[in-house]
């Protein structure tokens, strides 16, 4: 990546720039820290797409775009910090990629007028629009994940799972929590016996968790995990021979990192997703007469193409997308915020829209309403090719159980709601 | 053998083996204290440093590639060579060496005599700096370290403890591996600090600084060596811990596992770090499967190895083998 | 030339024991006083409130809160993470439990039930001294750390485990949750800032302090002429988790909002304040601000410069932030051990001389 030393005024720092007609996304990235490995190839497929509509098309209805990358080291001070000095240059949508910045602004955020985009985590019941006005978690969330895996489970045996045993592996936070209480619903549709096992923090020794699956062998184990922990639950699961086509991650635990180091041995393990793999796609050929010929690649431009690069850019195609509805509603090219906001609840991604974007099937269709910000709750099922050194999509586009999880969210948004004081309306 | 015991027999031999990767951690802390008296917050980071040093020697990776393309405009990323493993280690071993020299003679030189508490947070300064720079000259993304250890089920265990107790142990390769070095290290620590000039001199210098000046013992030299053996006991450390889970940030966070090791064994004693490891690594495991699963909701093995070790310091605060606190008024 | 001493002299008995015993010194710090409060609330945004004062004053409370502990009564604790969950999870039962009692009555009441943990943690100290004390508090960090992870009765039964800070008000201006003005949470802080600072000085001022200064330097001599080390060591683990306490109360519910106790209160924030304080100075209530602001303020600074000014890449600008910070760290060290609370002293002591050599 070229770059120009170059030393900007002092004041153009802190203040609130002048009225320049530029569409700003700032990026909450984390190129430093314990997650660096997964949010370098998530910051830069986030920062490529937007610099590719730059050149290839002069930015969003020819209005250019600007993006403003801040370093948060998934750290939640720094994840305010950044947000506090990045609210005032017009930024239109926040994608903190971290659940614990997401809780953090989620009030901040809704009180500032600034729409924040917790694509595929943060907090599931935000998907009920009428309590969060301001949060959008489209295309799926957490519970979704869970659902779809159960699902993917169902379909391979033959329509029920009554008797089976299903490990969840969680990563003992926020985060890997969050499917639990779907998970138990679930098992009391279904018939299966779940057993938890939490992961502390890093998260580099599971020598206990493995050991127990290898004693109780359940029949699946299902894993939300991020950052060291997923590498070396592959590993171990490996090492006690468990075997990986029965293993299934969420979609933050299904990136090149995290099977690379196991090698052959990783062969077979499945992860959720809900955004296609590869760079077998349009787009990425202008990619690269763009933005990589042209010596504006974001990093050290060599995660074009991975699983976490694609999820960048499909956030990045996501924000454009409400971005270009936003100006077709409020007919203008300059955006604030709250037309934002209006523009990502009006979303509708349709398979032809995809196309056109030179993005066929890399995604499920959806639309955002009010009542749902948080799409269909619609995933696919990826397995890794150790061989080939790739991904591919293993199913279709499912759709989670609605019947269980409607409720769920509801439940989770009205006690929100009741804690904050919101009227939920629509 | 009914199936509850060989569990508990095979929870508590992994114990031992986890035991031994802590203590390979905690080894590195007991160098430097015995001799200096410092408490060495930075050996997490050292192992970290001299695992990615390892892999980006072994892969032919340019240093600092990050900052030459970001200030030159250049593209380069590496030398496109590929070193063996063990040609790779002697080249670390060498930086290690280098970055012992250097922190003694700029920094540690300069605050000889100083309470335990600065000289910590000297070592703490001394953390921040090594994970910068170790971070701008290779890359804060992950790397596979790659030394030819084995890892996985060791099948002959499983065969034969299937074939006589009906239920197969799983054992790792890389644990059996980790501890015959674990052993190797501590036997050639224990001989060279008996049996070597340098190592009566090392024991001189912990006992007692002023002595050891008057008979003729170099200060410096013997600080650098210790930093040195410590820098070869974290690059050990950290070609285990990095082959288990991969090379980055979290690494330097073993260090914290090894600190209860050290509660226990004492900071002084090498053989403590050894049982106490074990002591720690059969404890946490133990608890873990019998009481932290089935009734606390797991993960206790965090807060369950820093309480074990908290009681046995209750009875005895020196810690098994540290040396007595003796206290004159 | 600045410290005009000729015609400064005291009365009284009350003169002569205060604080700031030379004028110039007083007048000076009600310079800095008035400027805190009546300059400061009128000038600030929300940027510089929430990058930069509020971690400022929330983190120089609980570094004065760790300086009792461990700068004046010598006993190292490795467990200020855990001590500010317990504030922050107090503070939170208490505010959805009790919505309508005012906030400076919940931080404070966290404040206490902090200091009834950390008494509880505290008592290992009688038996076990030094490093090895350091190591035992960390099962206090881990432990709290676990509990609060995984009893739900500590989250109110929420589907993720995060604890988030309903809105409140005091005196009718709100100063939790999203809607509050700069001016206002700063000021609350503020005032507790002063409150903690006040007590923390005049408590190591007097016999409570000389006890615990007694028992840092040399406990078994201590104990010889009467001091009851049982009551010291445990008062300072009280007093020291009281304002730790307070530290984690506004941390959760003013300054960030919502916590996962795993992130926010882990064993790097222990390690953090430990750090302030070293590098401030030991037993200083001023070495407590200079540790706080010192590094609170200098990442933040060194991120302004790197890449709003420069415009380097962000991560290189955060690799640099630990190399500077680190290097930083080593040359204060080596030029004055005893932190930036000493080379304030010395100083003030050549200002007083200035322009005369001695």
């Amino acid at each position: 990546m070229k770059l120009k030393m170059t030393t900007l005024a002092l004041g153009a720092a802190l203040a609130a720039g002048p009225a320049m007609a530029e569409l700003v996304f700032p990026s909450l990235s984390y190129r430093t820290g314990p997650y660096a490995a997964n949010g370098i190839p998530f910051a830069d497929g986030y920062a490529d797409y937007f610099t590719l509509l730059n050149e290839r098309d002069g930015g969003i209805g020819g209005e250019p775009i600007r993006m403003i990358e801040c370093e948060t080291g998934y750290n939640t001070e720094k994840g305010v910090e950044c947000y506090e000095s990045t609210k005032g240059e017009g930024a239109l949508v926040y994608q903190p990629l971290s659940t614990g910045i997401t809780y953090q602004l989620i009030p901040k955020a809704t009180a500032d007028g600034i729409p924040v985009h917790s694509m595929g985590y943060g907090r599931t019941s935000a998907k009920d629009g009428s309590v969060f006005k301001n949060i959008f978690n489209y295309p799926t969330n957490y519970w979704d994940g869970a659902s779809v895996a159960i699902k993917h489970l169902l379909d391979l045996n033959g329509g029920s799972l009554e008797g089976k045993k299903i490990a969840l592996v969680y990563h003992n936070s926020a985060y890997g929590k969050e499917p639990i209480r779907t998970l138990e619903e679930l098992g009391k549709k279904h018939g299966f016996e779940l057993s938890l096992l939490p992961v502390d923090h890093p998260g580099q020794e599971q020598k206990s968790q493995w050991l127990q699956i290898r004693r109780e062998k359940p029949d699946n184990v299902i894993m939300y995990g991020w950052g060291v922990m997923n590498q070396v639950a592959v590993q171990e699961a490996a090492n006690i021979r468990y075997p990986m086509d029965q293993f299934i991650g969420i979609w933050w635990s299904g990136s090149e990192n995290d099977v690379r180091p196991a090698g052959d041995k990783a062969n077979g393990y499945k992860a959720l997703t809900f955004h296609n793999v590869g760079d077998d796609f349009p787009v990425f050929d202008d990619i690269q007469k763009y933005v990589v010929d042209t010596g504006k690649a974001a990093g050290a431009g060599d995660q074009i193409g991975t699983a976490l690069y694609n999820r960048g850019l499909y956030a990045a195609m996501l924000a454009a997308e409400a971005a270009k509805t936003a100006q077709g509603i409020h007919d203008t090219k300059a955006l604030t915020p709250a037309q934002m906001r209006d523009g990502m609840e009006a979303l509708e991604i349709t398979e032809a829209k995809m196309a056109d974007l030179g993005l066929p099937n890399f995604g499920p269709e959806f639309t955002v309403s009010c009542e749902n910000h948080g799409g269909n709750g619609y995933g696919a099922v990826a397995q890794w090719d150790a061989a080939a050194d790739s991904w591919s999509l293993i199913t279709d586009y499912i759709q989670s159980d609605q019947d269980v999880l409607a409720p769920l969210i509801t439940e989770d948004a009205q006690a929100f709601a009741a804690e904050s004081g919101i009227e939920p309306s629509c | 053998m009914p199936e509850q015991l060989a569990f508990t027999i095979e929870v508590f031999l992994n114990g031992l083996m986890a035991g031994v990767l802590y203590a390979l951690v905690a080894l590195g802390f007991v160098l430097i204290y015995k001799a200096s008296g410092i408490f060495n917050y930075a050996q997490g980071v050292m192992a970290l440093f001299a695992a990615l040093t390892l892999a980006g020697i072994i892969d032919g990776q340019v240093p600092f590639s990050h900052l030459i393309n970001a200030i030159l405009g250049t593209d380069i990323h590496h030398f496109g060579w590929h070193v063996p493993a063990f040609l790779a280690i002697l080249l670390t071993m060498v930086v290690m060496i280098a970055l012992a020299y250097a922190v003694q003679r700029l920094v540690f030189r300069h605050l000889v005599g100083q309470e335990p508490i600065i000289l910590f947070m000297a070592t703490i300064g001394l953390a921040y700096f090594l994970e910068g720079v170790g971070d701008l000259m290779w890359g804060s993304d992950i790397k596979s370290m790659d030394v030819g250890l084995p890892q996985g089920l060791n099948t002959w265990i499983d065969d034969t403890t299937f074939n006589a107790f009906g239920y197969g142990f799983f054992i790792d390769n890389l644990d059996i591996v980790a501890s015959i070095i674990a052993a190797l290290l501590v036997i050639g620590l224990v001989m060279f600090a008996q049996y070597t000039k340098q190592g009566r001199a090392m024991r001189a210098v912990a006992d007692d600084h002023q002595a050891a000046l008057s008979v003729g013992v170099s200060l410096n030299f013997i600080w650098i060596l210790v930093w040195s053996l410590a820098g070869f006991v974290a690059l050990v450390a950290g070609i285990m811990w990095g082959t288990k889970s991969g090379v980055q940030f979290s690494l330097s966070l073993i260090a914290l596992k090894a600190l209860p090791v050290l509660m226990l064994g004492g900071f002084t004693s090498i053989p403590g770090a050894i049982v106490g490891g074990l002591i720690i690594g059969v404890g946490e495991k133990l608890f873990e499967f019998l009481i932290g699963a089935p009734f606390l909701g797991g993960a206790t093995e965090n807060w369950f190895a820093y309480m074990l070790a908290l009681i046995f310091l209750v009875f005895r605060p020196q810690g098994l083998f540290g040396e007595k606190i003796i206290e004159r008024v | 030339m600045f410290y005009r001493e000729a015609g400064d002299f005291s009365a009284s008995y009350e003169e002569d024991s205060q604080t700031f015993p030379i004028k110039f010194d007083r007048y000076r710090y009600y310079l800095v006083l008035f400027i805190a409060i009546a300059v400061i609330p009128f000038v600030i945004n929300d940027y510089w409130v929430n990058s930069l004062f509020l971690p400022f004053l929330i983190y120089a409370i609980a570094a004065i809160g760790l300086n009792i502990l461990v700068g004046y009564c010598g006993q190292v604790s490795l467990g200020t993470g855990g001590f500010m969950a317990v504030g922050a999870y107090a503070c939170y039962k208490f505010m959805t439990a009790f919505p309508d009692v005012s906030m400076l009555v919940h931080v404070l009441l966290s404040g206490l039930v902090t200091a009834g943990v950390g008494v509880l943690f505290g008592l290992p100290s009688l038996r076990i001294k030094g490093f090895y004390l350091a190591v035992a508090t960390l099962a206090a960090q881990f432990f709290l750390v676990w509990l609060f992870n995984r009893v739900p009765w500590f989250y109110n039964y929420s589907a993720s485990g995060q604890i988030s800070a309903p809105e409140r008000t005091f005196f009718g201006i709100e100063i939790t949750g999203p809607n509050t003005q700069a001016w206002a949470t700063y000021l609350f802080c503020l005032m507790f800032v002063l409150f903690s600072a006040y007590v923390a000085r005049n408590l190591t001022r007097g016999s409570v302090g000389r006890k615990w200064m007694a028992i840092r330097d040399m406990d078994i001599a201590a104990e010889i002429i009467g001091v009851n080390p049982l009551r010291a060591k445990l008062t300072a683990f009280a007093v020291s988790s009281f304002f730790i306490g307070i530290s984690g109360a506004l941390f959760f519910a003013v300054y960030l909002g919502a916590v996962e106790v795993g992130e926010a209160f882990g064993i790097q924030k222990s390690f953090l304040v430990l750090f302030m304080i070293i590098i401030g100075g030991l037993g200083s209530i001023f070495g407590s601000f200079a540790g706080a602001a010192f590094l609170v303020l200098l990442p933040v600074a060194l991120k302004i410069v790197g890449v709003d000014w420069f415009g380097w890449p962000t991560d290189i600008v955060a690799h640099l932030q630990l190399v500077i910070v680190g290097g930083l760290i080593i040359i204060f060290l080596i030029a004055e051990p005893h932190g930036l609370a000493q080379l304030w002293r010395v100083a003030k002591e050549k200002l007083r001389l200035w322009p005369f050599p001695h």
